[in-house]
């Protein structure tokens, strides 16, 4: 019950960060991916892909940390995708309505062709 | 493998509880979660329906530690009958409003009140009993699909 954060930078025609995150985004790991991603925007990160492939559990303050990210991002013009492959995460972007609100792409190259 | 556990005694008499009373505390609901989902996978939940269950009940317990204050834990049992579970997770705070808020309806997501809406989304049943002085007891059922 541990959530791993890392982040790259892709620098190609546009600069993307991509946050991968492995294991679980629960109410006692969602502070640590919050401040990374509060981090990054805070140095000017607007274009994020947050790479869900390896979380194998998320709950409603995992969603709020990325609907959060995501408010704060779109008042500098940015945005946020997804990239998430496992059908129970899914089921919840798509009971939530979020799917409606991310972008959300089953490989990261999908998510960065479209942010 | 375990078998599962026989489920032919009437309703009345095979209600079989587990408890697990846990600390207020954020750390102690990934371990609630998972007890509860060995619990479901000793039944015969299919592995989508127990998800929903880990989900439900740790939603449940977050609300608890989030909102109830002066609590010092969360007690969660799970009573095992033929056709269903039923899960209760009870703190000793002055509770939480989860009764306003609409059952299938999301307009503008908010970062708070999710965890609610999904509790009522992936459980069949859900039902609160607000108490100022003894806290909130969240009652939530699960069928068997046959």
């Amino acid at each position: 019950m541990d959530i791993k954060v890392n982040v790259r930078e892709l620098n190609g025609e546009r600069n993307i960060s991509v946050v991968d995150l492995n294991g679980e985004i629960d109410v006692y790991t969602s502070p640590k991916v919050k401040e990374t991603i509060m981090e990054l925007i805070d140095a000017g990160h607007y274009a994020l892909v947050i790479n869900l492939e390896n979380v194998r559990y998320i709950d409603s303050t995992g969603l709020g940390v990325l609907i959060g990210g995501l408010k704060r991002v779109r008042e500098h013009s940015g945005a946020v995708n997804l990239v998430c492959t496992n059908p129970q995460i899914k089921k919840i972007f798509d009971i939530t309505g979020l799917v409606k609100i991310f972008g959300i792409y089953d490989t990261e190259a999908g998510a960065c062709e479209n942010l | 493998m375990r078998e599962p556990i026989a489920l032919h005694q009437t309703a009345e008499s095979a209600a079989n509880v587990v408890e697990l009373r846990i600390p207020s505390k954020a750390e102690w609901v990934g371990v609630a979660r998972l007890a509860v989902a060995g619990i479901a996978s000793r039944l015969q939940f299919s592995i989508e329906d127990i998800e929903d269950l880990k989900l439900a009940v740790a939603e449940a317990c977050t609300n608890c530690i989030q909102h109830a204050t002066g609590s010092e834990a969360v007690l969660i049992s799970c009573a095992i009958l033929p056709d269903k579970i039923v899960v209760t997770v009870q703190d000793s705070g002055k509770g939480f409003a989860g009764i306003g808020i609409a059952p299938k309806e999301l307009g503008e997501p908010k970062v708070g009140g999710l965890g609610v809406f999904l509790i009522r989304s992936l459980m069949d049943d859900v039902d609160y009993e607000l108490n100022p002085e003894s806290g909130t007891k969240l009652t939530m059922t699960k069928f068997l699909r046959t």
